[in-house]
């Protein structure tokens, strides 16, 4: 005992500094794999604070280009407005008995505006932080769109009042995209390299493709909803190794001045996410393989 | 007491600079990182106790690595280099003159070629742990050599011309005072 401690008290600085290290190691993988982290949810309190009060100078410079995204939004949904259109005379319609109301409609997507406080674009994992979190009503895996309706992430991690989004500018990034022409799907995803391209993965070489193509979410996504816009294909090349096209495609977000968001919750993406899970134990699971 | 205040303003001066200007400035290439804020270990007073050092640099790493959402990463490399810093001084520094005559490492302190010494050992040691840590989970070989290199010549740059911009005012120890 007595050597213990003797040993303890002459290396008590490496002793220390090895903690130390294993401290921040554990950190770093429980956030690389859960995005999770001691003392975060705390901390995010802290630094949301700060960076809200940052965000309020910042925000003047973009206000331009948010003005026109807004703007533009705006214009799209005045297009959808009932007013206008014509009712159809109903006097001419031989009446029938309808005893399902057909006009009604089940709610999917819930949106919920946001601010972006802090954002990055320079690391290989990028994440943003809204001003928005747990008390409002924001869960992890929520969709993240840019004020002009394109998608800009996922929400990764929340606190009560803050939330952290992975943006798409994030290596480990994954979201079902499909071309709007032919509704072809593959995955969009980021190499790290430049923040003006993302990559198509996933769209076969029979496929006619065009530079300038457009590539919105897919209807098989669970958390964004479908058709919202993710850019246009910018460079086409092929990989003769495989049966794929090379797609670079260019986000129709631009990732450096994000300010106003939309949050997008699915109602149904719980049940979808058990079913998946369900069926998938279902079939993978030996005791239910029949022989 | 006036030594800590300035040392607690000077730590949050770097992360805020760190945070709010050099993790956000326009994207160059992906190799290039600008990182400035460990300058505040290497400009810890010699005075200061090894086990306070592990524990501020811990501290400090910390705060960047809450602010960019990367638990762990810069902490791990800060209580790197601060455990490496007074190994560093011992051999950089003259033997005779155990009692430094000024209070933290600075070109006055240490003539040039030590303390340039001593920051680009110091910088590359953070840098090549840094992207070392990140090349576990991400990355090609290529990118971590780069990262490491451009990053150590960027942060060297930035920390000479901090030195020439903001000359620390340090008083001369005599043992007459």
């Amino acid at each position: 005992m007595r050597n213990v401690l003797l040993f303890i008290r002459r290396y008590h600085t490496f002793l220390l500094f090895l903690l130390l290290q294993i401290i921040s190691w554990w950190f770093l993988a429980s956030f690389n794999r859960f995005h999770e982290a001691r003392f975060l949810t705390a901390a995010q309190e802290v630094t949301g604070s700060i960076n809200s009060r940052y965000d309020r100078v910042e925000d003047f410079f973009q206000l331009r280009a948010e003005n026109e995204r807004v703007h533009q939004l705006n214009d799209s949904l005045l297009q959808l407005l009932p007013a206008n259109t014509l009712l159809v005379d109903t006097q001419q319609i031989e009446k029938e008995e309808i005893t399902l109301d057909s006009v009604k409609r089940l709610r999917r997507y819930v949106y919920r505006p946001a601010t972006v406080i802090y954002n990055t674009v320079n690391e290989e994992k990028n994440y943003f932080q809204i001003d928005r979190g747990s008390a409002q009503g924001i869960r992890e895996n929520m969709a993240v769109l840019n004020s002009d309706g394109s998608a800009v992430g996922v929400i990764v991690f929340v606190s009560p009042n803050f939330a952290q989004a992975m943006s798409l500018l994030h290596v480990q990034q994954r979201v079902n995209a499909a071309l709007k022409k032919t509704g072809d799907f593959g995955t969009l995803e980021w190499d790290g390299a430049h923040p003006d391209r993302l990559i198509l993965k996933g769209i076969p070489k029979s496929l006619f493709l065009k530079i300038g193509d457009t590539v919105v979410t897919s209807t098989y996504s669970f958390n964004f909803p479908p058709g919202k816009m993710l850019g246009t294909v910018s460079a086409l090349s092929t990989d003769k190794r495989t049966n794929f096209h090379v797609i670079e495609v260019k986000p129709a977000a631009n990732f450096r001045n994000l300010q106003q968001v939309f949050v997008v919750e699915n109602l149904q993406m719980d049940e979808q996410v058990n079913l998946n899970r369900e069926a998938r134990k279902r079939i993978e699971d030996p005791k239910n393989r029949k022989p | 007491m006036t030594g800590f205040i300035r040392y607690f303003f000077r730590a949050l001066l770097l992360v805020a600079v760190q945070v709010y200007l050099l993790n956000k400035v326009p994207h160059l290439h992906r190799l290039v990182l600008p990182s400035l804020y460990f300058v505040f270990v290497l400009w810890l007073p010699f005075s200061m106790s090894r086990t306070g050092l592990l524990f501020t640099s811990f501290l400090l790493g910390l705060s960047v690595d809450y602010f960019s959402l990367t638990p762990g990463l810069h902490a791990a490399a800060c209580v790197l280099i601060a455990y490496l810093r007074p190994y560093l001084i011992t051999i950089l520094m003259p033997r005779d003159t155990q009692e430094f005559q000024y209070p933290e490492p600075a070109v006055k302190a240490m003539q040039w070629a030590p303390y340039v010494v001593y920051i680009l050992i110091l910088s590359f040691v953070h840098h090549f742990y840094l992207t070392f840590l990140q090349w576990l989970s991400v990355g090609s070989f290529w990118s971590f050599l780069g990262k490491t290199l451009l990053g150590t010549l960027i942060s060297f740059l930035l920390i000479l011309t901090a030195d020439l911009l903001f000359p620390r005012q340090q008083s001369y120890r005599t043992n007459t005072a």
